[in-house]
Formats: structure tokens, sequence, C-alpha cells
């Protein structure tokens, strides 16, 4: 599938400058203005970076460490790293001493290509620790006049040496380039591992050639996107987006002016093609809600009625059901009043594909930014798959799924539940790590370390990490912490605590919201004295029954999973709280800890009674104790057998 | 600090300024070498912030004598002291706030500028060259500074820390010789402190500005400063490298022994 002209990363480089010479590579935003690197000049600058690494004795297979925001100068480090047969290692750029002295070490890496004074004090302060590291070439030179390190060099000076090196060496660069092969290793990206040390995924040519390519034909991206470059070159991502699908489509890269700018930056270019995790996307919508809401009455009343027309006009479209003339009408209106004017705002009126991923992603959130036109789109896919797994594919988008695999890469649910994929990207294997590597791939087959279900279209649908899935007492599958986003997704719960692990079915504890249900409460007149006597309100649990309803009912469409319905539920007396311990500062449950302090009410939720008392230790903000007692009302909540679906 | 000798920049010799029945000055000579960072220090009300302005020409000394790059200049006004390249920045932040950064840095061009006022009205020509060039300038100091996101913020919306940054860029954009900064870390959190300090220091390596500068942070003061001067009543009561300064007797019972440091 590949031929030897165009295998390696650096020969697609020279490709570009060969048939897009004039065409724009890369943009910088620099001293306010965005400069612009073409394909020969993209080229160019790599060739004198690499030729100045050769002059440094580079030798093939040394390695490369780039840390530093997203920056031209370092993708082409990147470059000349490949072009000489080495392996450029991307490290986050806000890692501490520590965490870089771990894979600098362990890479092995004998140069580093590194942004500015930041990175080099980091390094210079583990190089004692890294005997392998020869040498630290900055970009920015600011605040180093008085490091006299020898083993330190700006890239200005790398290159310069560069220059010499190839009157000395004519052809070096060619013949270099031409040794490279497709099954070379490409680059090594450390993974952060949630326990233990990082490891080291290593891909070849092939393997991010192979997906880049792969996606580029699913996807219909050709040389005229414009794509931002504004999230960690040591992500998978990062480096499929900005680095292999640009070298092969020959489209071009924009790098931000600094994190601070990054929105402002989007904006001014106007991409065409665009990745978010739901976080930013969040932020986004959150900022442009509250100028929404400091605007004029009447503005405001003309937005929030247009955008409910949106959402209406969306859902309807997605589930294929024809949109009333009346929504038509007013649609279009809001393309011209609303939508368009909004979009264009945002920097996302170019957009044709964008793609959130990392974590789950609220349907409200993503059927927002649909509903204005933003063809937003869940992708799944991690280092060791090349980044890129499965994408929902255009006109066949669902709000809860990561959509269907990418041509030639395979997707299996193993027995346990757990994600498996086999393709042309499946990573070589961990960098010194066989343990690791054993570990995860198997055959071909990579064990993704996730669970999730196929629903009937074929979408992939993940639902939580393949170790945290637990099963009822039938071997049913029971997913605790999917169960509790889909509870949460809902105004009025805040947290959910799924049990269910060995038992007949499926029991939740829940917390209500006491913003939004209070406001509810109001609204219909029901008075309430405290946290504790809303949660016990007949109403308030009513409200909630059918919030678990809608979940159960959702389920249904999902496998196996319509055997995870909730039955019963409970309202907790009071709000989890990260100092009593029942859930991390990051609002993470803490589902052991939580079973053993609850384990009266859930022994309750299964014996069939109807209320349970509750006694509990709470601490106050000023670090007293205190007690709580408390009757809380069980309630079964209602169950749909499957078949009898909406 | 700089490989060449040191040379005296600006000799201020034997200067007095009263108000009314106050001596805010009394007999002060100071020695301000090229390119170092001097820390003017002193309890409440011992004559720095007069002694900033004495040499920015705000306020005129009743005796002594100022003298910049060898010539005497002790009756200057401000415009004309800023034109022969000292800048200051002001003890409460004194920007123009509905103006946007980077048009109050700009302002700090507007010595630069040779202007003729129907070619800038008309924005053709040299005046759109000349534009162009102040304007690349003050991008380089919006970088160096690290203000790229608040560039096209009003400066009267900025948090104080920022704003003071904003200062600091609209006195570099002077190009000075000579930088006077009245208390550039006042007011402000550690983080912001830390940063300030590494810009004082950035600037005063990269662009070789000698900077002049009144703190009370004594570990600040003693962690940047090349030199070291100690007022207190008016009085100069001590001169010299930090270490000195912080040994001295009189220092320790005017000023550090109250604030005990």
């Amino acid at each position: 599938m590949l031929n030897p002209g165009d295998d390696t990363f650096p020969k697609l480089a020279l490709r570009n400058a060969q048939r897009l010479p004039n065409k724009v590579a890369i943009r910088e935003k620099d001293l306010g203005i965005w400069q612009a690197y073409d394909w020969t000049a993209y080229a160019e600058q790599a060739r004198l970076t690499a030729l100045g690494l050769a002059a440094l004795g580079f030798a093939r297979g040394d390695k490369t460490a780039i840390v530093g925001d997203n920056r031209p100068r370092l993708y082409w480090a990147m470059l000349a790293t490949q072009a000489l047969g080495g392996v450029p290692v991307p490290l986050y750029q806000d890692s501490i001493e520590k965490e870089m002295q771990y894979i600098v070490a362990h890479a092995e890496a004998r140069f580093a290509v590194v942004e500015d004074q930041e990175q080099v004090d980091k390094l210079l302060q583990v190089r004692a620790q890294c005997p392998g590291l020869e040498y630290i070439i900055y970009g920015d030179a600011r605040g180093m006049r008085h490091y006299r390190e020898s083993s330190l060099l700006s890239l200005d000076d790398l290159q310069a040496r560069g220059r010499k090196f190839a009157d000395e060496h004519p052809g070096y660069f060619d013949q270099e380039v031409g040794k490279g092969a497709a099954d070379d290793l490409a680059i090594i990206l450390y993974t952060s591992g949630t326990t233990g040390q990082p490891k080291g995924a290593m891909l070849s040519h092939r393997n991010l050639m192979a997906t880049a390519r792969n996606a580029i034909a699913q996807e219909g991206l050709t040389s005229a996107e414009e794509v931002l470059a504004y999230l960690p070159m040591a992500w998978a991502g990062d480096h499929m987006f900005s680095y292999a699908q640009s070298l092969v489509t020959g489209f071009t890269t924009n790098c931000p002016e600094s994190a601070d700018t990054v929105l402002h930056d989007l904006r001014e270019i106007g991409p065409t093609y665009f990745f978010a995790p739901p976080r930013i996307w969040e932020n986004i919508l959150t900022s442009v809600m509250i100028r929404i809401d400091d605007a004029s009455w009447i503005k405001r009343r003309m937005v929030h009625f247009l955008l409910d027309v949106a959402r209406r006009v969306e859902e309807r479209r997605r589930s294929g059901r024809p949109v009333p003339i009346g929504d038509r009408l007013l649609h279009a209106l809001g393309r011209v009043l609303a939508y368009g004017p909004l979009r264009d705002n945002l920097g996302m009126r170019r957009i044709r594909i964008a793609y959130t991923a990392g974590e789950a992603i609220s349907p409200e959130l993503l059927g927002f930014y649909r509903s204005l036109g933003v063809n937003v789109k869940q992708v799944y896919g991690m280092t060791e798959s090349s980044a890129l797994i499965s994408i929902q594919k255009d006109g066949d988008v669902k709000l809860d799924t990561v959509g269907t695999p990418l041509p030639e890469v395979e997707v299996r649910i193993d027995p346990s539940g757990e994600v498996m994929y086999r393709g042309p990207g499946v990573f070589l294997g961990y960098h010194k790590n066989p343990e690791a590597t054993a570990e995860t791939l198997e055959g071909g087959w990579v064990h993704s370390g996730d669970a999730g279900v196929f629903d009937r279209d074929g979408h992939l649908r993940i639902i939580d990490r393949a170790r945290d899935l637990g099963r009822l007492a039938d071997g049913t599958i029971f997913p605790p912490k999917y169960l509790e986003n889909k509870l949460k997704f809902s105004p009025f719960i805040r947290e959910a605590v799924c049990v269910g692990g060995d038992r007949a079915f499926v029991a939740a504890l829940v917390n209500i919201d006491l913003g939004s249900v209070g406001n509810w409460a109001e609204r219909r007149g029901i008075a309430y004295t405290s946290y504790t006597d809303l949660a016990q309100k007949p109403e308030v649990y009513e409200l909630v029954r059918q919030e678990v309803a809608r979940v159960n009912r959702s389920l249904l469409d999902e496998g196996p999973l319509a055997g995870a319905q909730i039955r019963r539920f409970l309202l907790l007396h009071k709000e989890l709280d990260p100092d009593d311990q029942e859930i991390t500062r990051t609002r993470k449950v803490r589902r052991g800890f939580v079973a053993q302090k609850y384990a009266a009410l859930i022994d309750a939720l299964y014996s069939g009674a109807d209320h349970v008392k509750v006694e509990a230790q709470v601490t106050y903000e000023d670090g007293r104790t205190g007690t709580v007692r408390a009757e809380l009302r069980i309630r079964d909540a209602e169950a749909f057998a499957a078949g009898m679906a909406r | 600090m700089s490989p060449a000798a040191p040379s005296g920049l600006l000799e201020v010799d034997g200067i007095s300024v009263r108000f009314g029945a106050v001596q805010a000055l009394d007999q002060v000579s100071l020695s301000v070498r090229r390119g170092e960072i001097i820390a003017i220090i002193g309890p409440n009300g011992a004559g720095k912030t007069t002694l900033l302005n004495v040499i920015s020409g705000f306020y005129h000394p009743a005796a002594g004598h100022i003298r910049f790059e060898g010539r005497d200049r002790t009756h200057l006004a401000p415009y004309d002291v800023a034109a022969l390249g000292i800048a200051r920045t002001f003890q409460n932040v004194a920007l123009f706030k509905g103006m946007s950064v980077l048009d109050n840095i700009m302002t700090g061009r507007l010595l630069k500028m040779k202007g003729s006022f129907l070619l800038d009205a008309l924005y053709w020509g040299p005046a759109k060259a000349q534009e162009l060039e102040h304007r690349a300038f003050v991008e380089r100091i919006i970088d160096f500074l690290e203000i790229q996101a608040i560039r096209k913020t009003p400066a009267g919306r900025l948090p104080y820390g920022l704003q003071k940054r904003v200062e600091l860029a609209r006195a570099l954009a002077a190009e000075p010789t000579l930088l006077l900064l009245d208390e550039p870390m006042a007011g402000m959190n550690v983080e912001e402190k830390e940063d300030m300090c590494r810009f004082i220091l950035d600037v005063n390596g990269e662009f070789g500005t000698t900077i002049a500068l009144i703190e009370h942070d004594m570990s600040v003061v003693m962690d940047i400063s090349d030199h070291v001067a100690a007022l207190d009543y008016g009085r100069k009561i001590a001169d010299g490298t930090p270490a000195e300064v912080r040994n001295d007797q009189a220092v320790i019972d005017a000023y550090l022994g109250v604030s005990h440091v």
C-alpha cells in the first residue's frame, strides 16, 4: 500500500515540497502576526536542523526528546530526527523534573530540542540522572545569556552548523532520508498510566501513515484543511492531526501565539478541521452563554428561542423524522440571525469536521454544537492505536456512541466485556517493557482496557474502564460509572452511586442537586427546610423516579446492558463530600469507601424495605464533626422489558 | 554584571528638596553605574519616591546637581528627561484606562515618532512605514513580557498585577537607557512578584537597561539588585552591595530592625 517513494514522513515532506512548493504548510503567530511557511520552507528548515544534528554526530536510532508548546521549529525537529533514522520522543511541556527525568533516561535520549529556558532549566536539573543526554538545543535564547554549559546550543547555532556540514557532505541529507523505510520506528509516545511509570508506545511510519490515510479517506480531508495545533505535542492526537495527516495531505497546521490566546487565535484562523476535548467544548459554551446573558433582553430572548428551535430540528433530523414546516422556516431565520453569527464569533464558521474524545461528553453539549451547525463528532482511540480506532461517519452521528471502526480496523468485544481491536495502526510494543507489551498485545489484538458494547446499528459505545466493570449475580454486565454518568446527565441529579456487583439487580444511591431541585420545588410551592428535608419529599422522589426511568429506557437500546436497569433507589440525606472522603477532590466516587460507609443503606435497598433509618457522622467546614439522623425512603424504579422500547 | 567596567551613568550630587517645613531630601548623593540594578530602600517617608521624581524631572532640587551620561541636566522638564532616555513607572498605576493595552504601550513610543500632521492623518507613505516599525517594536515587548493574550483588552479591565506589567511595557517601549521603577511589586501576590522579578532581570540582561527601583520586599531587593542605597529621613544612610547594606548597623536600626527581617 505504501510505495517506497513516500513511505516515511521525511519522504512525504520532500514530496510535498515538490508537489505543493508554495502551499502553506505551517503557520505560527509570532509578534502578533501569522508567519507562514510553505512546504519548501518546511522541508528546508527540517533539512538544516537534521544536518545540524548530523554535525553533532547524530547516529541512526538515536532518540531526540522534544519539549515545548506547539511550535513549527519543534515539528521540524521531529522531522529532522526521523530524516536521520532517529526517533523523536515528545514530552508533555508541563512535566515536572522527575517525570522528565524518567522519560529522558528510559528512552535513552541523546539529544533534546526544547522551546525555551523553562525546559532547559528542567533538563539541566536532571542531567546527572540522564547520562545519555549529550546535547540540549533550545529555540528561544531569552534568559540564558549566562548559561555556560558546553552541551547547550541554540537552534540557530545548530542550523548554522548544519549549513557548514552540508558543504562538507553534499548529498548527505537525501541519502539518509532514502535509507528510511515504512516499518522503521517513527516515534515513541509516552502515556501516563494511572498507576506506575509511563509506558513508551512505539509507532512505525506505517502505523501512523496507514491510520492517517484511512481516516483521511473516510472523512474526505483534503490539502485545503486548516487545523489548530494547540494540544500537547506529546499527545497521540496532536501527532496524528497536526503532523501525520498534515504531511500526508499537505494541509496547513496553525500554531497559536501562546496557551492563553488559543480561543482568540481560533477565531483568527477559522479552522476547517478541529479537535477539542469535552472540557474545552464546555468552556466555550459557558463563555458564549455568559455573553448571551449579558445582551439586551430582546436579543437574549431571541437567541434562546432560536437555540430551542435548532435543538428541536437537530433532534428530529438525527432520528430521521420529518421537520414540521413552521420549525423549518424558523430554522432558516435562525441561521441568519443566530447560528451563523454565533459560529462566526466562536471561530467555528468554517469547521467541516470537528472531533471530541477523551472522556464522556454530555449529549446536551454535543447536541448544542450540532444544532448550531458545527459538525462535532465523537472519536475513539488511544496512543496504542496510532490515535484513532473509530469515528462517527458524517450523517450517522449519535450523541452517545463513538461511531464505527475506521476502514481496516477490526473491533470486537471480549467475553469479559473489554473492547479489543486490531488494524494497521496497532503499535509495535512498549519501549523496553516486554511484560507490559505482552499484557496488552495478544496475537495482533490490543486490549483497550475499556469496556464497551455495540448497539443495534453497529456503533461502538464505551461504557466504562474494563476493570471497573461489575457483574450481577446472574452474570449480566454491570457498568457502574456508565449508569452513574447517565443519571448525572439529569440536571436534578448531582452525584449517584450504583451498586449491584454479585447482587440480583442494580440499585442506586442518589444525591439530588440542591440548586436545581430547590428551584423546581419553589416553583411548585413545595416548602422545605434543609437538604435532607428536600431530598425526602415524595414529590422529589417522583421527580427522580422519572429520571431513573429515562435511564432504564435508554438501556433497552444497548444490547446486554438492558439487564442492568436500576430497580431500586434512594435519595441520600447528605451530599457526597470530599471532606468525608466519599468522593475525591476531582469528584470521582470512592466506591469501596461508600459501599462500606453506607452498607446499611445498601442492605436495605436489597431487603425490600420501604424505608431505612440512618445516622451519620458529618464533617463541617470548620472541621467539627456532628451527627445527622434521618429516615430515608426507598422506592422501586420503573423497569422495562426488552422489546417494548419507546 | 556587564563585561565592560561599569561607569557612572547617573550622578546625583548633593540633592536637597524641601516641601515647606519638611526636608524631603537632604544632600543626597548617589552614583548609578551603567548596566546595574540599584534598589533604593528605606522606611515610609524616607524620600525614595521624591528622589525618583527629582531624577525624572517632576521636581527640581533646591540644591545639588544631576548628571546623566556625563551632562548636567538638573533643571530639565519631564518630557526632556524622557527624551534623554529615562523612563519610569508609577507607584500607583498610571495607565490610560479606556485604551487597549496595545495603545497604551504605543504611547511609550511617542517620543520616538517623527510626525507630520498631514501624513499621519492620511496614514500614508512615511507615516505608515513609521507606524508599522513602531508596532513591530511594541510587539517584541508584548512577546517579551508575555502579555499577548491581553493585547486588545482595555487596560482598566485588567487585574492590578497585569496593569503593573503593562506599565513596565510602556516604559520599555521608550527604549530607555535608565528605567525607574517605583514599587513595581507593591500589592502583588508571591507568584506575580516572582514573574515581575524575572522580567526585571531579563530586561536588565537582554536589553542592558540600567534599572533603579524602589522596593519594600527585602528578599526581592537582596535577590535581584547589584547595588542598594538606603534612605532615612531624607538622608542617605548606606550605599553598597546588598550584603553590605544588610549588615549596616544604621540600616538595621532605621529599617530592617523594625520590620524584623
